[in-house]
């Protein structure tokens, strides 16, 4: 896997003899489907370099090689049409519908009419809209989160190698930023795109890179490594600065639920028997047991007091399993769901809603020691 | 009331003539429309880049509205002649400012995320104006073009005086008859014949924009 489709070498980027030039002397390698995030404070010239890939900006001097191939000097119109570029503003062009937008590069690229459609069907597929449904409307009817979905798919539409993202899900609210990145990261599993990724909020760099290369000023690398070791050995102190606290908290977006050892409390399945329950949570070190209904779905939390008020029937009695977890959701939504969970712990169910086990803080802790 | 059948009377007496002269204002509307149109969207393609250039074409456009509109149709005269030289460049010098402002405000209005992901895209420089800047100023270029239309209908009148022709005809020859019989009555024909021609040409714009704007954007 370690080969090398995008170089930059020696890359400056200056915009007069006086100033400070934008880029200094960076030298930068991007593998073959990796996600690599570009992440800097504002000003350090992180957008520079991405848009140096695909020469939207012209490097001053140095080289940029994609796929073994000098692309300094080739045409910079023909070389972006290889290139997917999806920024902030989404860009998507108001007088043509959805589909005329996806399909701005295959035309380009002269692709027949049948392809075409039927890659644009594929697309909003992919990027979860309904075809029928959104085919010939246009970029004013969408929401922003669903116009930036067509423009990822409007990049991806002729199929490139690369993938420029500039800040793509920055002007999207949280929520639905949350959730178009995790999109994001699963339709990456699929498509396995050469990814330069740009961002100023390291939670989401954290979350999306493969690697992570922070840029200090004039797009000096200063520390470029896996977020696993970033966060464990930032290089430097503005590495550190810009990690800014709780760093370990920043780790467990990295985790899933999955690597943690699943916790058993005592099950209570129904219909349950008042005695055998109570002797069961009796002989448990835990304080409470999970009721689970007869497809092993959970239900509500039951302890001892709640078994022993028998004017209430079990199934209404204890607290109610308000939300739980899959494993491969993160040790960030664990803890999320624990701290509102009234047990402490939050149950982990498979993704029919069968009863897994429980994650506690404990098993987290361990889990946390255990990378040092 | 008397006034209205001797109108009426007057107009159907001279229907050759009113046929020829709407004919020859249209002509002038049309054609010099269609003239400033492309100077005009040309004129701002070409500079959209240059702030300097943007200016200055603006400026000398709103010079030629400063113009008496009387000494606009006669000072030509030394140079092309009589008839419909004189008054055409005139009336399309007028037209200009119009759809060159909107030409300028509706290139400069397109949101830059919409052109960086042209350019991002591989459209060529050509193709982002053509398939992108020109298609989205559109709808402003042409609401320049209806203003203009508007102008050139009633300055169009003034052709008479450099003997081109035109509902200014009626007008010119009320005036120089007044007040004998039928003065009042050409007067009035030329002004209604010029305000119908208006409404007809809003209306076919009107069309034209229903027509040529996409419905993403109207």
């Amino acid at each position: 896997m370690s080969d090398v489709l995008i170089r930059l070498e020696n890359i400056v980027k200056s915009y007069g003899a006086g100033l400070e030039p934008a880029v200094r002397n960076l030298d930068l390698e991007v593998q073959r489907g990796e996600v690599l995030v570009l992440v800097g404070p504002s000003g350090c010239g992180k957008s520079t370099t991405l848009r140096l890939i695909n020469r939207l900006i012209e490097p001053t001097s140095g080289r940029i090689i994609i796929d073994g191939e000098d692309v300094t000097s080739v045409n910079p119109s023909e070389l972006r049409r290889k290139i997917g570029y999806v920024i902030q503003q989404v860009g998507l062009f108001p007088h043509r519908t959805i589909a005329e937008n996806i399909a701005t590069v295959p035309n380009l690229l002269g692709w027949d009419k049948k392809k075409i459609a039927a890659r644009v069907d594929e697309l909003l597929e992919l990027v979860s809209m309904d075809p029928d449904t959104y085919r010939d409307r246009y970029p004013k009817e969408l929401s922003g989160g669903q116009a930036q979905r067509v423009g990822v798919a409007r990049a991806l539409a002729a199929d490139p190698d690369v993938l420029l993202m500039d800040e793509p899900f920055g002007a999207i609210d949280p929520i639905t930023r949350d959730r178009l990145q995790n999109e994001f990261l699963r339709l990456q599993q699929d498509v396995k795109k050469t990814i330069v990724f740009v961002t100023h909020d390291i939670d989401e760099a954290i979350k999306m890179g493969n690697r992570i290369a922070i840029l200090r000023e004039g797009s000096e690398i200063a520390q470029l490594d896996t977020p696993e070791a970033i966060l464990a050995h930032p290089a430097d102190e503005f590495v550190e600065s810009f990690l800014g606290s709780g760093a370990i908290l920043k780790g467990l977006t990295l985790k899933k639920v999955s690597d943690t050892e699943l916790h058993q409390v005592p099950i209570l399945r129904q219909p349950v028997m008042r005695e055998d329950a109570l002797k069961e949570l009796q002989d448990s070190p835990d304080q409470v047991g999970i009721l689970l209904d007869s497809n092993d779905k959970p239900l509500r939390w039951i302890d001892e007091k709640a078994l022993n008020r028998t004017s209430q029937p079990i199934e209404r009695s204890g607290r109610p399993v308000t939300v739980d977890l899959q494993p491969e959701d993160t040790l960030q939504d664990a803890i999320t769901v624990m701290l509102q969970s009234s047990a402490g712990m939050a149950c982990v169910t498979d993704r029919r809603g069968k009863y897994l086990g429980c994650t506690t803080i404990e098993s987290l802790a361990k889990l946390i020691m255990s990378d040092g | 009331m008397d006034f209205i059948i001797s109108l009426f009377d007057f107009a159907l007496s001279r229907q050759d003539r009113v046929i020829e002269g709407l004919v020859q204002h249209t002509g002038y509307v049309v054609s010099v429309l269609v003239t400033a149109g492309v100077l005009a969207v040309v004129t701002g393609t070409l500079t959209r880049r240059n702030q300097l250039a943007k200016e200055l074409s603006l400026s000398i456009a709103s010079v030629f509205l400063t113009i008496p509109s009387l000494a606009l149709f006669v000072i030509f005269i030394p140079f092309v002649g009589l008839g419909f030289a004189p008054s055409f460049i005139a009336l399309l010098l007028y037209s200009l400012l119009p759809i060159l402002r909107n030409t300028i405000t509706g290139l400069d209005g397109i949101d830059n995320g919409v052109l960086e992901s042209a350019k991002g895209m591989g459209l060529s420089p050509i193709q982002v104006l053509t398939k992108v800047q020109l298609p989205l100023a559109w709808p402003v270029i042409l609401a320049g073009v209806r203003v203009s239309s508007m102008l050139i209908v009633g300055l169009a009148a003034l052709a008479t005086l450099v003997a081109g022709g035109g509902l200014g005809d009626f007008i010119k020859s009320g005036l120089a008859r007044l007040p004998l019989p039928n003065s009042l009555e050409s007067i009035w024909l030329g002004t209604l014949l010029c305000l119908v021609l208006a409404v007809v040409i809003d209306l076919i714009l009107q069309a034209l924009r229903v027509a040529t704007i996409s419905k993403g954007i109207r």
